[in-house]
């Protein structure tokens, strides 16, 4: 307990009984709550190994150098029946991040717009935005996902009856094909010009920013960005030849061939996690803008900064502020959102943890497993955002 | 010094002054909130034309097409599916849900014994809404009788066994039915057990501040799924032999536990939120940790969270639906369930199983959010 300045000495020593200092009580309460926890935690390690014994399960992780056996829908990394269940462990991480990472932009982007759209002087766009977070925030994730899979996504047509849509994209009950492209000969001078490129760009950047605090001339980055971004690998991707080619998917008799397909399991992954958690960040972003005060804008106004500049230079870097606490916790809602995947049996961490958890009973070892890669995700992601809070901050002097 | 004419006569009229900018009216409004600049005349011209574009075909599918009464798969499939629609047709199926409906609400309960589940239901509302509604007295014995009377009634209605009552085992419970239960309970332990954990949380006893945190992050930081997974497989190896949990009761654990974590946090917020000269007055008047925390602290902080709290309700509720994953037929999983029945197997039929029990979903949360908001204003003091 807190004892504060002491003055003189008498004043620390309690006067009364033993049994009335809160310090005593204090210690005395968490040693019955350490004897407390060691016993169950006791009596509970003894159950799990007399039950362990008697159902033959050896504990460890030495299990994850066995044969896998089964096969998974999708996979970014080799992966065949004959892999370990450490490398199927993997393979269900990966495609964790694969949907995580790809959900999270989907949803920014969605979240933000519609974020904006419920601020709208519009009515028309403010009452949509507005009935979207409403009908999004209150169904459950599940839900949304049956919705895609088993509603949407199971009643497309068959693959010889897909649906064509632009640029060689069909669309069928097995998924969606695009045109994949085909690395050539020559085409990583055309990787090596992307990055040269953004290296450029961002010392223009820097220059820009010089050159404006030096001499309050403006420097049009942005154009000069893009240009750099698209048009240098451009230039070297048709001064090399083309290397790059695509392969078409074409319709078969039963099946399309060629080009990537990409599963209705990540489809109503993505696209679940994706609209469910961008009504919630709509809502933070919505928050978040209101909560800049009006006198920001206006101050803006009377130094004749014009409404575009005052939305980009005054009123978003105070609203990021705000939003970046609540929006990483969204983030992370995604993440752990991703583990649904095992309904609809998409292959992420805890769907295959599910499949090995079945086949040889390591429960403990499997679970741990789980809670230690979602933790770690967590921390990391907790770590990140809070320096990238740190540095937002306001700076207080 | 007489010579100042002060009269003045206007020779000529002067010209009318244009009408003044309305500001009432439709047309008024129409400019103002539709057409106020040429972006926003766009942005409007596109989302109508979207609008146009998804709504009449939804009406269409979801009432004017839709199949409402039948006795099987027919009604809901077209002639080349086997059915007696027209080839082409497409709209929801009704029907099913129709059929189906004793099942949604009450899963495989036996039928002759659905009365109990039923008589709770209906109690459960006769005691709930004169809960919500301020206005009405005797707050202390409608809680009673909510928290106390209606639990126990349902400990011995539902499962049966007791008075003559036959026993029925909880893998027969189902539907909207579990679905409540489980976030009735989730939210009656949750909110005592998220106080407690919130209270550790702040303790100045670093062992059980210690420990709380570490409940709290390592629950937060993991999907209720694998919360879930952890009590329906690991929990029987942490139990002697012979020993075993009901099914319904470990996923009613799980869910509790995990809904707790968030309310400590949420909890921690409001406590956080109270100045220390409350804490400070609440020591110099020699009240005691508990009294300091139920008469000064806490009434303050859970009034300040009580979006946050209604929030977390609102989450566990949807969570509720992720125990269809580990094999319990709550609402959507008893309608999952229903897709294989072969009887009424067709193209709508899970599509439109699926918008009844997102609409039931939608109901429930939008009247908790709904309410909270109301509730916000109702205990509002206004001395922030």
């Amino acid at each position: 307990m807190a004892i504060g300045v002491t003055t003189t000495p008498e004043k620390s020593k309690p006067s009364g009984s033993i049994i009335n200092d809160p310090q005593v009580r204090g210690i005395f309460y968490q040693v019955i709550t350490v004897v407390i926890l060691a016993a169950i935690i006791y009596w509970i390690a003894d159950n799990t190994i007399e039950n362990l014994k008697r159902a033959n399960i050896a504990s460890g992780y030495g299990f994850l150098n066995g044969r896998a056996g089964f096969d998974v829908g999708q996979s970014l990394i080799g992966y065949t029946s004959d892999s370990t269940y450490g490398r199927a462990l993997v393979v269900g991480f990966v495609n964790t991040l694969l949907v995580a990472v790809t959900g999270i932009i989907t949803a920014t982007i969605i979240g933000f717009l519609v974020g904006i759209g419920r601020l709208s002087h519009n009515w028309l766009i403010a009452k949509l935005s507005l009935a979207y977070v409403e009908v999004f925030r209150n169904i459950p994730p599940l839900l949304v996902i049956f919705f895609w899979y088993s509603g949407v996504l199971a009643v497309l047509p068959q693959p010889r009856e897909s649906a064509a849509l632009p640029l060689n994209i069909f669309l069928n009950n097995r998924g969606i094909a695009f045109p994949k492209p085909v690395f050539g000969d020559g085409s990583q001078y055309v990787f090596y010009a992307f990055v040269i490129a953004v290296i450029a760009s961002f010392f223009v950047a820097r220059y820009a920013r010089i050159k404006q605090e030096a001499t309050g001339q403006r420097f049009p980055v942005l154009w000069t960005v893009l240009g750099l971004v698209i048009g240098l690998p451009l230039l070297t991707f048709l001064a090399t030849g083309s290397p790059i080619t695509f392969d078409v998917p074409v319709a078969g008799k039963f099946n399309l061939t060629g080009g990537s397909v990409i599963g209705p399991e990540f489809l109503s992954l993505f696209l679940a996690l994706s609209f469910y958690t961008a009504a919630f960040i709509a809502e933070i972003v919505r928050a978040g803008i209101r909560g800049v005060s009006k006198g920001q804008t206006e101050a803006a106004h009377a130094l004749g900064v014009r409404p575009g500049l005052t939305t980009r230079l005054v009123v978003v870097p105070q609203a990021m502020r705000i939003i970046i606490p609540p929006l990483t916790s969204q983030y992370l809602n995604l993440t752990k959102n991703s583990s649904l995947a095992i309904a609809i049996g998409y292959a992420d961490l805890v769907a295959v943890g599910g499949t090995i958890l079945n086949q040889t009973g390591q429960a403990i070892e499997v679970v741990s497993i789980w809670i230690i890669v979602y933790l770690t995700l967590s921390l990391t992601t907790s770590l990140l955002m809070n320096w990238f809070n740190a540095r937002m901050a306001l700076v207080e002097r | 010094m007489n010579t100042h004419q002060a009269t003045f006569v206007r020779a000529s009229m002067i010209e009318a002054s244009p009408a003044p900018i309305q500001t009432g009216g439709l047309a008024y409004w129409l400019r103002k909130n539709l057409f106020a600049t040429p972006k926003d005349t766009a942005l409007t011209i596109i989302s109508l034309l979207v609008l146009a574009w998804l709504v009449p075909p939804a009406i269409q599918w979801l009432f004017i097409d839709a199949a409402w009464t039948g006795g099987g798969r027919g009604v809901c499939a077209t002639v080349a599916q086997g059915g007696s629609q027209p080839d082409g047709w497409s709209g929801a199926c009704w029907a099913f849900v129709n059929a189906k409906f004793d099942q949604f609400l009450f899963g495989r309960y036996p039928i002759e014994e659905r009365w109990r589940p039923a008589l709770i239901g209906i109690l459960f509302i006769l005691f709930l809404t004169p809960m919500l509604i301020p206005k009405v007295p005797y707050k202390n014995i409608n809680a009673i009788l909510l928290l106390v009377v209606l639990p126990i009634l349902s400990l011995i209605l539902l499962p049966g066994g007791w008075f003559g009552l036959p026993f029925v085992e909880t893998p027969l419970w189902g539907g909207l039915m579990v679905t409540l239960v489980l976030s009735f309970v989730g939210i009656a332990v949750s909110l005592p057990l998220g106080i407690l954990l919130a209270l550790g949380r702040k303790s100045t006893m670093p062992v059980i501040k210690m420990l709380c945190t570490f409940f709290i992050e390592v629950v937060r930081g993991i999907p209720l799924i694998t919360v879930l997974f952890m009590a329906s497989v690991m929990l029987p190896l942490f139990l002697p032999q012979g020993v075993t949990f009901d099914k319904f009761l470990r996923a009613l654990i799980g869910v509790s536990f995990f809904a707790s974590a968030y309310m400590a946090e949420v909890v921690r917020g409001g406590l956080q939120a109270i100045g220390k000269g409350q804490y400070e007055g609440a020591d110099s008047l020699g009240l005691s940790y508990w009294q300091k925390m139920n008469l000064i602290v806490l009434p303050q902080a859970l009034k300040l969270v009580i979006p946050g709290i209604v929030n977390t309700f609102i989450g566990l509720f949807k969570d509720t639906s992720l125990v269809s994953i580990i094999g319990m037929f709550d609402l959507l999983g008893i309608v999952r369930l229903n897709f294989s029945d072969s009887n009424w197997a067709s193209a709508v039929t899970p599509i439109s199983g699926l918008i009844f029990a997102g609409f039931i979903f939608w109901l429930f949360c939008f009247g908790m959010s709904r309410y909270s908001g109301f509730m916000e204003r109702v205990l509002d003091t206004s001395h922030k």
